[in-house]
């Protein structure tokens, strides 16, 4: 299957990427064991473990991890903030949040070795994928709860290379950075790569004005087609990786020097595939929910976190010498978050900005587009006669308010449009929340 | 001594202004005057009706979201400084108008105003105390050309 050659040297950055299957298993084994016995007495696990009769000792073999709870993002909300906490507080030397289904974001926390292991699980991606010393490296994620440019920013200094925390913002002023402190590799969202090529064709900057060698591009879905365009236009190698905060961040997966899949870093992590409906493994190469187990985590571990991740798994060995499981990109997914510019947002959260306008939601719907490089959001809400003034200012204030609450809740700018009661689709009684018409949503 | 007013939400679409209008032609119901605000995506539609339960009671069955709101009308001669007149007195009282449009009626030389005031009634006391005819329902009906009264 893996006819490629590799687009860059071929590298690794610690040895247990290319453990033996056997002894994998045997140290993902042994970790299993090591981590139910450290959430033994975090309150959900406790009480699950109690349930279905669970101790340390009874985890023989890796297939006992099916005996084990899931845990949801509505678990993680129910003991909101902190509640799987599993280590004393005084040993958290970190936070990190990504959104909730409603207002509240869901917050995960990291210990000092906690945040080695997850500085030398970037680094392994990013070495994968060129990432040397020598090396310059712009980030333009936000710097915040958000864990894409924390993440990326310590794996960049764990390899030795120099990071330019540049942040997401001003596109010019990126290109200028670029250009005058000969940054050779990009750590963005690939929509934001785009946006870059479009505005170097606007500014009208010759690319060998530029050093730029490799991207790692991650925080949303895209497409090959995407790939093709960014290496194209950038004259650069684009590198995917994956994550999310609730299991790690990014470096839970990533692309290797071949780029037939991500291998994920299985002495860190477990992962299963299943069926979201049986919750039941699918064959190899089969689409499934990606279902996480951290091992090694100390102060937020998780057992069979649900990702509701759609991707595929495969076992094939690669070229490149890991022995790790592969995974596709990430194709959709088995509930109704949407990725806004690297940005996850629930409809729930825009219901609860418009319930924090009066009380009960009017009918709405959440319009997608990409009309260019970058995500654009349009929420439409239909006029209800309460919320309804014969003053043009009270409706604009009306409209400006849905518009500040709904970047409170979710982090994104959405335009806000006021439409007429009964206008908006809806199908089977069932009101529609989303239209998503950008072209990564189909694939 | 105050007016009720219809006011309607209405997308900036093609046809919305058309369909409230045939409503209330299918229905008899004449229009004595509007205006219309409008941004790019919005607009509010005010109109001045005698049957307004009618019509509001058959537009909200057409899906329309309508609004009653109290408005004040008043008649001034229908010429240069006519309106300045009374909006000199609404300054001097410092009495705050929303929004305000005007229609005429021919026959008469009369030109009527029709006010938005936050509190209208303070407003009525303060035009009617400086002389100005404020209308109420049965004038502002009665006067309207090729009605009853010829």
């Amino acid at each position: 299957m893996n006819r490629r050659s590799p687009v860059v040297e071929n590298r690794l950055w610690q040895s247990e990427e290319t453990l033996p299957r056997s002894d994998l298993r045997a140290l993902q084994l042994s970790r299993l064991k090591d981590l139910v016995a450290r959430v033994s007495h975090v309150p959900f696990y406790k009480e699950r473990f109690a349930r279905d009769r669970i101790t340390p000792d009874g985890i023989r073999s890796i297939d006992d991890l099916r005996r084990l709870p899931f845990t949801t993002k509505a678990d993680l909300r129910e003991h909101y903030p902190l509640g799987f906490l599993a280590v004393p507080r005084e040993q958290v030397v970190r936070f990190h949040g990504s959104s909730g289904t409603t207002g509240k974001p869901t917050f995960v926390a990291y210990t000092r070795d906690d945040l080695v292991t997850w500085s030398d699980l970037c680094a392994r991606f990013l070495v994968s994928g060129g990432l040397r010393p020598e090396h310059t490296v712009q980030v333009m994620f936000g710097y915040g709860l958000f864990t894409g440019g924390f993440g990326l920013h310590y794996g960049i200094e764990r390899v030795g290379a120099a990071v330019l925390p540049a942040g997401s913002g001003n596109t010019e002023r990126n290109i200028l950075l670029m250009q005058d402190m000969k940054v050779d590799a990009l750590v963005c969202t690939p929509s934001y790569a785009v946006r870059i090529a479009e505005v170097l064709r606007e500014m009208k900057v010759p690319r060998d004005s530029l050093t730029l060698k490799f991207a790692h591009l991650g925080a949303e879905p895209w497409t090959e087609d995407m790939r093709q365009h960014i290496e194209r236009d950038l004259g650069i190698l684009a590198f995917d990786n994956y994550g999310l905060s609730e299991v790690m961040g990014p470096g839970v997966s990533g692309e290797c020097a071949y780029r037939t899949g991500m291998h994920i870093q299985e002495d860190h992590f477990i992962v299963e595939c299943v069926n979201p409906d049986t919750l039941e493994p699918v064959a190899d190469g089969e689409k499934g929910e990606l279902v996480f187990t951290t091992l090694t985590k100390q102060a937020f571990p998780l057992i069979r976190y649900r990702t509701r991740d759609i991707s595929r798994l495969t076992h094939e060995p690669c070229p490149c010498g890991r022995t790790t499981v592969q995974m596709s990109r990430v194709t959709g997914r088995t509930d109704d978050m949407l990725i806004i510019r690297g940005v996850n947002v629930f409809p729930s959260q825009i219901e609860e900005a418009l319930l924090r306008i009066e009380g009960t939601a009017p009918q709405y719907l959440i319009e997608v587009t990409r009309p260019g490089a970058l995500d654009e959001v349009t929420v439409h809400v239909e006029m209800r006669e309460k919320d309804f003034s014969d003053k043009m200012s009270s409706l604009q204030a009306l409209r400006d308010r849905i518009q500040r609450e709904i970047q409170g809740i979710t982090g994104i700018h959405a335009r806000v449009n006021l439409v007429q009661p009964q206008t908006l689709e809806r199908s089977a009684g069932k009101a529609k929340r989303v239209l998503d018409r950008r072209a990564t949503a189909s694939h | 001594m105050k007016i009720k007013q219809l006011s309607l939400f209405l997308e900036n679409k093609p046809g919305h202004l058309s369909a409230i209008c045939q409503t209330l032609a299918r229905a008899g119901i004449n229009i004595v005057t509007l205006s219309l605000a409008d941004t790019q995506q919005f607009g509010i539609l005010r109109l001045i009706i005698q049957d307004w339960e009618r019509a509001k009671e058959l537009l909200e069955a057409k899906g329309f979201v309508v609004n009653i709101t109290e408005v004040v009308a008043t008649e001034v001669d229908d010429r240069p400084g006519g309106l300045s007149d009374v909006l000199k007195v609404l300054e001097q009282a410092r009495t705050n108008i929303e929004y305000m449009y005007a229609f005429t009626f021919r026959r008469n030389n009369r030109a009527v105003l029709i006010f938005r005031f936050d509190d209208p009634d303070a407003a009525v006391n303060v035009l009617q105390a400086k002389g100005i005819n404020v209308l109420g329902d049965v004038e502002l009906f009665e006067e309207k050309p090729g009605a009853k009264k010829r």
